[in-house]
């Protein structure tokens, strides 16, 4: 039983569907992955991958409507530039990075 | 950074806010029946007869589709036996359809080889076998004779259905802590993951809890253990041990009431799985509102996410990192809970224990132990 929401994963070493996340191109078009679902939580939002079972903490609310936008822009960079300030801009873009690392985000 | 893609963390800012309350759980644990064809010593729901009250499958359905609309992402479900509900498939079948995702703990009994195929074909959805020990020696001494052979036949079943990975669930105890590597191999070899998790005082723990929970050498030895061993899952529930060291992976919590609840057979809200008690009653999902209007609303619910106090705890330099431990254990042991947990890794549980006037303990309650021995157990193909 989990005691704080647990974010077990069913890929494991030699699990033939694991595959390995694309590298951030910011210049490339994005989109939520087909597999994640987004809950909104007062400090921003909860991401659920349902093939990797993995849970992501969105921790602030333009990063989520960063997020939902990437699909109606034509690259990641320019919904940077539409959704974060210039001072913001570089944090947010490191952010999205990561969120291709775990698969929340993916090219399309 | 904005956005925290693992939750390995001592991140207090991320913590205060989880436990200050979610608009829904992250887990949620639903326990379909009483019902149970095993008897184990350390049952956390004292499961044994079914509850003439439990939730018929329309009232189940009718949770489920609360559960769709707070966007619930998965449910953890046992029992009891689950499988034992004769509407398991159409209650499962129903959640993943909605995309809530399952993952059910069975004893496997009832798990055979065309059960097997049927759920290799689900999405959404794992499989968790109990097995407390490698061998049918030690297992069988907690969950029953005949138990290990069953899970055994269960897991060849998976294997044979070609289910892909699915999940060996271990509690441990003193006398299987000496069995984790041998656990380890045991999942190897069927391509499945192992998960161990913590024995608790609660359900029937409350009387096998003495016997049964591991040594404070075994606790040290199973924190090394679970630092070298990241894919090992653990549910979060060793977060007391991260008072040793560096944090275990998890958020490290209590999540109580907070980002985990209990739904029990038959409608009844509780804080956590391992708190089946009138004291952490929060409500029932046939209540007007439902399930919703109790997460969000219920008062012990809204006490739980407030602010907590240190207690005892507060001179001691790793309170930041186990924060007190687990409430479950505390209460159901007689301590305080804003005190020391009772397996402390300093000691300082075993110390309010000793220090405790000899007054009655909480039983918990309800117990639907069958009160007699379980009929032998005859393995299915």
């Amino acid at each position: 039983m989990a005691c704080a929401g647990s974010t077990e994963r069913v890929s494991s070493p030699g699990d033939a569907t694991a595959t390995l996340p694309e590298a951030f191109d910011p210049d490339r078009p994005w989109r939520l992955h087909r597999q994640v679902a987004l809950r909104d939580e007062s400090f921003g939002a909860l991401a659920y991958h349902y093939g990797n079972r993995r849970l992501v903490f969105l921790r602030s609310r333009i990063l989520v409507e960063l997020v939902e936008a990437l699909e109606s822009f034509d690259s990641a960079s320019d919904a940077l530039d539409a959704k974060t300030t210039p001072a913001q801009r570089a944090s947010y873009e490191r952010a999205l990075a990561g969120l291709a690392a775990s698969e929340v985000i993916d090219a399309r | 950074m904005p956005v925290e893609t693992r939750t390995r963390s001592k991140d207090s800012g991320l913590r205060d806010r989880l436990s200050h309350g979610l608009e829904a759980p992250i887990c949620l644990t639903w326990e379909l029946t009483y019902a149970c064809n095993l008897a184990c010593v350390h049952c956390l729901s004292s499961s044994g007869r079914r509850d003439p009250r439990e939730l018929t499958s329309a009232e189940a359905m009718a949770v489920v589709d609360e559960l769709v609309a707070m966007k619930v992402f998965y449910v953890n479900i046992g029992g009891g036996e689950p499988m034992l509900r004769p509407d398991f498939f159409d209650l499962i079948d129903y959640a993943v359809d909605h995309r809530v995702g399952v993952k059910f703990s069975t004893n496997g009994t009832r798990l055979n080889r065309s059960k097997a195929e049927r759920l290799a074909t689900m999405d959404y959805l794992d499989v968790q076998i109990s097995l407390d020990g490698a061998t049918a020696e030690v297992n069988d001494g907690v969950r029953g004779s005949g138990s290990y052979a069953a899970a055994r036949v269960a897991m060849d079943n998976l294997a044979a259905a070609d289910f892909g990975p699915f999940k060996i669930s271990v509690v441990v105890t003193r006398h299987n802590v000496g069995q984790l590597d041998a656990l380890v191999a045991l999942a190897d070899h069927y391509g499945a993951q192992l998960r161990v998790t913590r024995l608790r005082p609660s359900g029937r723990g409350a009387d096998s809890w003495e016997d049964l929970h591991p040594s404070d050498a075994q606790q040290r030895y199973l924190y090394e253990w679970l630092r070298d061993r990241p894919n090992v899952l653990t549910g979060d529930s060793f977060f007391h041990l991260s008072a040793l060291g560096e944090p275990l992976e998890g958020l490290n919590l209590c999540g109580a009431g907070r980002v985990v609840c209990l739904i029990d057979p038959v409608g009844d809200v509780y804080a956590c799985p391992f708190v089946i008690h009138d004291e952490f009653l929060a409500g029932n999902v046939r209540d007007p509102g439902g399930f919703t209007t109790v997460w969000r609303e219920s008062d012990l619910f809204s006490s739980l996410r407030e602010p907590t106090s240190a207690g005892a705890c507060a001179s001691c330099g790793s309170y930041d990192a186990c924060r007190g431990g687990c409430m479950a254990a505390k209460f159901f042991t007689g301590l305080p809970l804003d005190g020391p947990d009772p397996e402390c890794v300093f000691g300082h549980g075993a110390d309010a224990l000793a220090a405790l006037p000899g007054s009655e303990l909480p039983r918990p309650a309800p117990d639907h132990s069958a009160g007699r021995v379980p009929v032998r157990l005859v393995s299915r193909g």
